[in-house]
């Protein structure tokens, strides 16, 4: 029978604890903040033998993914942490780990990517990261967090995906508060995530194998590269499916979108990590003085739900998307751009908006909030015109 | 096992391993890399101590030996470097221009 | 929805615990079956230099997770701060402001300028630390004078926790001591 208890404590010591009960066999990590307590509070399980992992210091987030490839490859579970310039400096090696089809785990404290040098939180550095062939889950809260990260081993390991999973949470604005969350009891977590059985261990002495082959001119890349697509569109039902398992334990819901107010909202914000909550305290505020607005969340951006948020949006009369990343040059941030692809299959054209917010850790003040659902219902009303790109609250 | 790749031409996306992995090992053998090549080792049998330099050294490991001896060339996997003749003490191996009278290495 | 949010900002200087009382005051909460959220102001801290810290509790899940901007209570656990930090900054109406002063409550809302509304109190948790703790770390004893002045736990509740978490890491003296310093800036918090 599972056993929660209910804690006090900041989203990256939870992440921490996910890992521990999930007990990789290796992890290889370089400390940047705020990601650096999920390590400290990592190494410290380490010392006191309350996890069997081989911890591997190293000089760099280059070195720290090159580490984990080779003991993934070696047919280890393997799991590290990152953020910002960590993670722009893994780039190459992201792409290696997915394309050698390696379930490494790994969490993201979201935050700005320099110049001008900054800590706080925005999605720069993941929506960077977004091309590179891993799934990435992000959460909303540290109890989010903490079920993410362990969700994704299932889903890394799973015959039909074996693909790299990123567990993402806001720098500081989840990773450092303290939150309620409950936590479950290691025998249930275990049991869940399993044994690793890898299919192709370097380090099986009664078969010797290849990884990192060259595959070039003439060889099949290309077809390699489509049996990633192929891999990454099969994890959607591996998302959903390990998802609900994980619900049904823990009494935790989990949606690859994730809906407040839907069911008669005519105006809707499409929303990204904490400030999901954010928007939903707003629209709570908003409908209990009869406006019709809604929240929608993505909790999985890769794959990205198309068929889910559709069906989310459908109805609706506008829709705001909250992006907190940039994209510069293009139509709108990252999170926009999926959106308005998505609705393109809609046979009724949505109006759709782009707010850029919150980028390094500019404060998301409910004022804004209910700046944007009135812009919303201005539009829905048609007294104005969508405004394009918006960047909200900036001076 | 023994990964046959004899059709490797028709495989599909999921057909490779996954990940470009070579599930099998010793299989370069069967990639002829003799083609390359524009001279080829000759050894003076007379002259040849059998210090066996040139099998330490040959990057492709295609000189062949039985018994602590080198017998021949394996010119299925030599591309002709002439590392053996540069590193032979006696100057036992010469280069000698591959020519049409030459069989075809397959 | 969520009337019952409490939202704490804690004003201090690096080093006089102001972070860990925001944690300890959550925890609290927390064993009264709350939610909460507590969360230090992000930044490069340095000793003495001035700093924040948030505590929100609420009978509700707490969806929000942006800066507190309209607190229902500030609490100061340094006097110096008040001419150089605008401490009243956002007080929601009816706020309460706790400082640690030996100022009266009358000269002290003088001095912060605050509406009439607002509930001044002063307790002097510098004078109180060093008579129990034996140093100058008004945290605890402001966590007494919180618990007085807005009744989100009992000065037992306080105690209790307390023992508890500090327990595992210090002596039964160091936990008399705290339990002695909330005790006693329960008992002689002013307010007007």
């Amino acid at each position: 029978m599972p056993k929660q208890k209910t804690i006090a404590a900041t989203g990256n010591v939870l992440v921490a604890e996910a890992m521990r009960q999930c007990a990789p066999d290796m992890m290889a990590a370089y400390p940047i903040t705020p990601q650096t307590t999920i390590v400290e509070e990592f190494a410290k399980f380490v010392a006191n033998g309350r996890v069997h992992t081989e911890y591997v210091t190293v000089e760099s987030e280059h070195s720290a993914m090159s580490a984990c490839i080779g003991a993934s490859a070696a047919g280890a579970r393997v799991m590290t942490a990152t953020s910002s310039q960590g993670l722009a400096y893994m780039w190459e090696e992201l792409h290696i780990a997915s394309g050698m089809r390696l379930p490494i785990v790994m969490a993201n404290a979201n935050r700005a990517l320099s110049a001008p040098i900054n800590i706080h939180c925005d999605h720069s550095d993941i929506m960077g990261a977004r091309d590179t062939g891993w799934v990435i889950l992000f959460a909303e809260t540290a109890q989010e967090a903490y079920d993410n990260t362990i969700m994704s081993v299932r889903i890394a390991e799973h015959p039909d995906v074996l693909l790299p999973v990123m567990t993402t949470l806001d720098g500081f604005i989840t990773t450092h508060s303290i939150d309620r969350a409950e936590v479950m009891d290691d025998e249930t977590v275990s049991a869940f995530v399993g044994q690793y059985v890898p299919e192709n261990a370097l380090l099986d002495p009664e078969r010797n194998v290849t990884h990192g082959a060259f595959a070039g001119l003439g060889g099949p890349y290309f077809e390699f590269k489509h049996s990633q697509r192929l891999a990454i569109e099969r994890s959607r039902d591996v998302v959903k499916s390990v998802g609900a398992e994980w619900s049904e334990i823990s009494g935790r819901p989990f949606g690859m979108v994730e809906t407040f107010g839907m069911e008669d909202a005519e105006v809707a914000i499409v929303v990204i990590g904490s400030t999901a909550g954010n928007a939903r305290h707003v629209a709570r505020g908003l409908r209990a003085q009869g406006m019709k607005v809604g929240v929608v969340k993505v909790r999985c951006f890769r794959p990205f739900p198309y068929a889910e948020l559709v069906q989310a949006l459908s109805g609706v009369k506008a829709v705001a998307v909250l992006d907190r990343a940039e994209s510069f040059g293009a139509e709108g941030g990252p999170l926009y751009l999926e959106v308005r692809s998505a609705l393109y299959d809609l046979a009724t054209r949505i109006p759709a908006v782009d707010y850029i917010y919150g980028l390094g850790g500019s404060d998301v003040k409910t004022e804004l909030i209910e700046r944007v659902f009135n812009d919303l219902a201005d539009i829905a009303a048609g007294t104005a015109e969508p405004a394009g790109l918006v960047y909200l609250g900036a001076r | 096992m023994s990964w046959d790749v004899s059709k490797i031409g028709e495989w599909k996306n999921d057909e490779f391993p996954r990940g470009a992995v070579i599930p099998d090992s010793g299989n370069s053998r069967d990639y002829v890399t003799g083609g390359w090549r524009s001279e080829r080792p000759c050894r003076d049998d007379a002259k040849c101590t059998q210090c066996l330099f040139c099998w330490i050294y040959c990057p492709d490991s295609a000189v062949n030996v039985a018994d602590e001896k080198v017998t021949t060339f394996n010119l299925d996997h030599c591309k002709g470097c002439g590392v053996c003749a540069n590193i032979c003490p006696v100057d036992a191996i010469t280069m000698v221009p591959e020519g049409c009278e030459l069989p075809e290495v397959k | 929805m969520q009337q019952q949010l409490t939202e704490i900002r804690w004003h201090a200087r690096a080093g006089q615990g102001a972070v860990t009382a925001a944690k300890l005051v959550a925890e609290t909460a927390l064993e009264l079956d709350r939610y909460i959220q507590a969360m230090p102001e992000y930044g490069p801290e340095r000793m003495g230099a001035p700093i924040q810290a948030f505590t929100r509790i609420s009978e509700d899940p707490i969806e929000i997770h942006n800066n507190i901007e309209h607190p229902s209570v500030v609490v100061v656990l340094d006097e110096s701060l008040l001419p150089i930090v605008d401490v009243t900054s956002g007080l929601a109406p009816g706020g309460v402001i706790i400082v640690n002063t030996c100022s009266a409550p009358a000269v002290l809302r003088s001095v912060l300028g605050v509406a009439d509304d607002a509930v001044v109190a002063s307790v002097d948790a510098s004078t109180i630390s060093q008579d129990t703790l034996k140093r100058d770390m008004p945290n605890t004893p402001m966590i007494g004078a919180l618990a007085k002045l807005t009744g989100i736990f009992t000065l037992e509740q306080v105690s209790d926790h307390l023992a508890k978490t500090f327990g595992k890491k210090f002596s039964q003296e160091v936990i008399d001591a705290n339990v002695a310093a909330v005790t006693r800036a329960y008992e002689e918090v002013q307010a007007s």
